[in-house]
């Protein structure tokens, strides 16, 4: 089983990838979402089987694959916005960046003193990965549901590295993980809001004009 | 009511009446009731702290309370000895006579700060109190801290005034730099001794090489509070801009507590070294001097008495200093001489001072400004202020019959005694360092007395001023019997103070009648009535004469002129401008007059001048406005950009990741 859960962090790490180098917003949000589903099944591949797993993976792929993403598409309808345009770093730059980033984290893996039984897994090259690809799509796009998509990647990768401790703690993993999440959809909804109605915009480098002088 | 006998009992129960005596004004939908219950309260509580005090002073022991809380720093004990007594008599006096003074100065019905100012006077009381009291050094910085923070909260009650920012600002970071000082003096004591308990009189060595980091440390930290210079700057604008009353409570009090301070920390030592003692003498005197030079150069009536606090401080760390190079010395009558000088003049600045504030408050009231040369003529308006504020700037002159010669008087004979006997001595130049000091006060107060009461009133706002109601005057009457009866009968204030001084020095055995040796206490007593006596036979001759004598009214100074005008006056700026002229050094006031051509000025030249203070206008500001452009670079940082900020998280992340190999 351990190998199918090394290709699907694969998968997630061109997820990631994809998300850098598309300009439409609810291609993103699509892809955001199929991550957040592969993130799902994840944990239910690694653990054995029980009732408690069932509840989690389920509460997961809807929470992450449905409910959040149709959250940020509607968002998306409403604003009337289709693309990212004129981000601070170009697509294909971005994505470069990406594949540097991704290759280094497979060599910081390399030296963190990690356990052995996760020594042979994909999970903390992938976790860091994932990281450092919100953290691209956070600060190279401007509009403020590209940085709710940044928002949800980062917390994807942080989700990945949380699986490795859900024997030691698990419910506080998870719960830990999705109030991130609430807060962080909370946050941006509210910056989201509060930005169109005060620039008639979502541009979130407009912020600029709150800065004390 | 067992309690009500026990000294500690009752003080620790005053501190917490005080501290919760404004906290009805926050909550009551009825600010006038709630201030006049705040006032109750606070009178209440100053008398039954003074009855504990008189308990004390009569001889009974006070007892030590230990409170277990759950910090990590040793338990938090409370306990009273005869120097936190001695700081304890201005304290509950001063406290009760500005809690009725502040019904009428600052009433509810007129301002809205009231209710904040109330609450924040009780917190400033009660601090003070457990800053006495405290014998852990972690509750005594928590104390202090509490002090300096309500302190600086009553001074910016008007915080519209950009003068009043600026000087809370200058205060802030004043004693948050004394608080930092502290901070390293009580480490290291918890290092020395290894507890942060207050260690036993004369337990350290002061061989230790800490020891004398942490003198310096007392020196900056109280140095700093009680006003001594050079660390005087955040004084003048924070005693001028806070509302009288509170001006009354820091000067007369709280100053105070920086002198405690100093006290406490040497008490610990077992050996004074020998440069402390003359580097309070040195810098005592020069704190004398130049801050009645100061005064001197002031326009503002309450600037003026705060730079008069710097010098009244001095004045004490000139005793102290006598008693610590006494100790060095041994010689008893210096030590003795010293101190009771320096703790009798700590009451009795206690009750001058605060007099003098408190009438300050009267005239700005009345005349609705601090400028004296916008005053002038008050005393026919203001007879009662006038009369007492007289008393006040006699006794603060260190003149006869009043209480401030009595103190002064001890310095005299101290200094005098040991110019005498001692083969260097250096101690007797102290006579004429205070002769300077006395002389330039009596100046300074002539000017501000003369300029404010005497002649004809110089604006309109002066001209129509009236005579504060009794809730002001009252508390002004009772400081200034104070000051006149304590001036009377010097043995009530030297047995107030003989506890003090014999447990300090480590004196046995009856301490005043030794002292009665040296002082001639009743030649003075004969001598201060008399003068009473005589001035008053003097006024009633005058009087009944007056009345036999035709009279007709006219302006005051009129000088037969056929149309005088008030312009014509003295200012105060020209009659202490020669004074200013001779301190030039020190004070160095900014004049800008015009060039005169012929013999008169042509139309529309004026004459500016501006008091400026040397440390905080030449040295300090200069200083921080560079830091500030050194920073303003790193404000560059804060720019608004979302996603750098992102960025910055990222690179850290990435830095430490990186750093982590």
């Amino acid at each position: 089983m351990n190998s199918f859960a090394d290709q699907l962090l694969v998968l997630v790490m061109l997820i990631n990838l994809v998300m850098l180098g598309s300009s439409r917003l609810l291609f993103s949000i699509r892809a955001v979402a199929v991550q957040g589903a592969i993130l799902g099944i994840l944990p239910g591949l690694i653990h054995p089987f029980s009732g408690h797993l069932a509840a989690i993976t389920v509460g997961i792929i809807l929470i992450k694959g449905v409910l959040i993403p149709y959250l940020i598409s509607d968002a998306v309808r409403k604003a009337h916005i289709r693309r990212e345009v004129e981000p601070f770093i170009g697509y294909v730059p971005t994505l470069f960046l990406g594949a540097i980033f991704t290759a280094l984290a497979f060599v910081f893996a390399e030296k963190l003193p990690l356990a052995p039984e996760h020594k042979e897994l994909l999970f903390v090259p992938a976790s860091i990965a994932t990281l450092l690809a919100g953290f691209l799509i956070l600060t190279t796009r401007k509009k403020a549901i590209s940085q709710v998509i940044g928002y949800l990647v980062l917390e994807n990768g942080i989700f990945i590295f949380g699986l490795l401790l859900t024997e030691a703690m698990p419910f506080m993993v998870e719960a830990g993980a999705l109030l991130d999440l609430l807060v962080g959809i909370f946050v941006m909804g509210i910056v989201i809001n509060q930005i169109s109605q005060e620039f008639s915009s979502i541009d979130t480098s407009r912020l600029r004009a709150l800065k004390e002088e | 009511m067992a309690l009500v006998s026990e000294p500690m009992a009752c003080l620790l129960f005053a501190a917490v009446l005080l501290a919760l005596s404004g906290l009805p004004g926050l909550f009551l939908q009825r600010p006038v009731a709630a201030q006049w219950i705040a006032a109750l309260v606070a009178v209440f509580a100053s008398v039954l702290g003074a009855y504990a005090v008189i308990q004390l002073l009569g001889g009974t022991a006070g007892a030590v309370y230990q409170l277990d809380w759950p910090l990590p720093f040793g338990p938090a004990e409370f306990s009273v000895d005869h120097l936190s007594t001695l700081f304890l008599i201005p304290l509950f006096l001063v406290t009760g006579c500005v809690a009725i003074y502040s019904l009428s100065y600052w009433p509810a019905k007129e301002k809205n700060t009231a209710a904040k100012l109330t609450f924040f006077v009780g917190l400033f009381a009660a601090a003070m109190v457990v800053v006495l009291l405290a014998r852990n050094g972690v509750l005594f910085l928590m104390a202090w801290e509490v002090m300096a923070v309500s302190a600086y909260f009553l001074l910016t009650t008007e915080q519209q005034d950009a003068q009043v920012q600026r000087s809370g600002t200058v205060y802030l970071v004043a004693t948050h730099t004394g608080t930092m000082a502290l901070f390293v003096l009580f480490s290291l004591l918890r290092s020395t001794s290894g507890s942060f308990l207050f260690p036993l009189p004369h337990a350290l060595s002061a061989a230790f090489p800490a020891a004398t980091i942490m003198m310096v440390a007392a020196l900056i930290g109280f140095g700093g509070k009680a006003g001594l210079m050079p660390l005087h700057f955040w004084l003048p604008g924070a005693h001028a801009n806070a509302p009288s009353h509170v001006s009354a409570m820091m000067s007369g009090l709280m100053l105070k507590m920086g002198v405690y301070g100093i006290l406490r920390t040497i008490s610990f030592f077992t050996e004074i070294p020998v440069w402390l003692g003359w580097l309070l003498l040195v810098l005592g005197a020069w704190s004398a001097v130049n801050g009645i030079a100061l005064a001197a150069s002031q326009r503002d009536l309450k600037r003026l008495l705060a730079c008069s606090s710097i010098e009244n401080i001095g004045i004490i760390f000139i005793g102290i200093g006598l008693a610590l190079v006494g100790m060095q010395t041994a010689s008893p009558i210096l030590v003795t001489c010293g101190l009771f000088g320096a703790f009798i003049h700590i009451i009795n600045h206690g009750l001058f001072k605060s007099l003098l504030f408190l009438g300050s408050g009267v005239l700005i009231h009345g005349t609705g400004s601090r400028e004296i040369d916008r005053m002038g003529g008050l005393a026919k308006r203001m007879p009662a202020t006038s009369l007492f504020f007289l008393i006040g700037s006699l006794a603060i002159c260190g003149l006869p019959p009043l209480n401030g010669f009595v103190g002064e008087l001890f310095l005299y004979v101290g200094a005098i005694n040991d110019g005498i006997h001692a083969p260097l001595p250096l101690a007797a130049l102290v006579a004429p360092v205070l002769a300077l000091v006395g002389g330039l006060a009596v100046i300074t107060f002539v000017k501000l007395y003369g300029i404010v009461f005497l002649g004809s009133p110089r604006t309109a706002d002066a001209a129509h001023s009236h005579e504060a109601g009794g809730l002001m005057i009252g508390p002004m009457l009772v400081l200034a019997a104070g000051c006149l009866a304590t001036g009377m009968a010097p043995l009530l204030l030297v047995k107030l103070a003989a506890p003090a001084v014999s447990w300090y020095a480590g004196i046995e055995g009856d301490l005043v009648s030794r002292t009665g040796q040296q002082v001639p206490f009743m030649p003075l007593t004969v001598m201060n009535s008399l003068l009473v006596v005589l001035a008053l036979a003097l006024a009633a001759g005058y009087l009944l004469r007056l009345s036999k004598l035709p009279r007709s009214t006219g302006p005051t100074w009129g000088c037969a002129y056929l149309a005088p005008t008030p312009r014509m006056q003295y200012t105060g700026s020209s009659f202490s401008e020669m004074v200013v002229n001779l301190f030039g050094a020190l004070v160095a006031p900014l004049r800008r007059r015009p060039s005169l051509a012929t013999f008169f000025p042509a139309v529309g030249t004026t004459f500016c001048y501006a008091a400026t203070e040397l440390v905080l206008d030449r040295v300090l500001t200069p200083i921080f406005s560079w830091i500030g452009l050194g920073f303003s670079y790193i404000r560059r940082l804060q720019h608004g950009q979302l996603h750098i900020y992102v960025l910055y998280i990222f690179a850290t992340l990435f830095v430490l990741m990186i750093w982590a190999h």
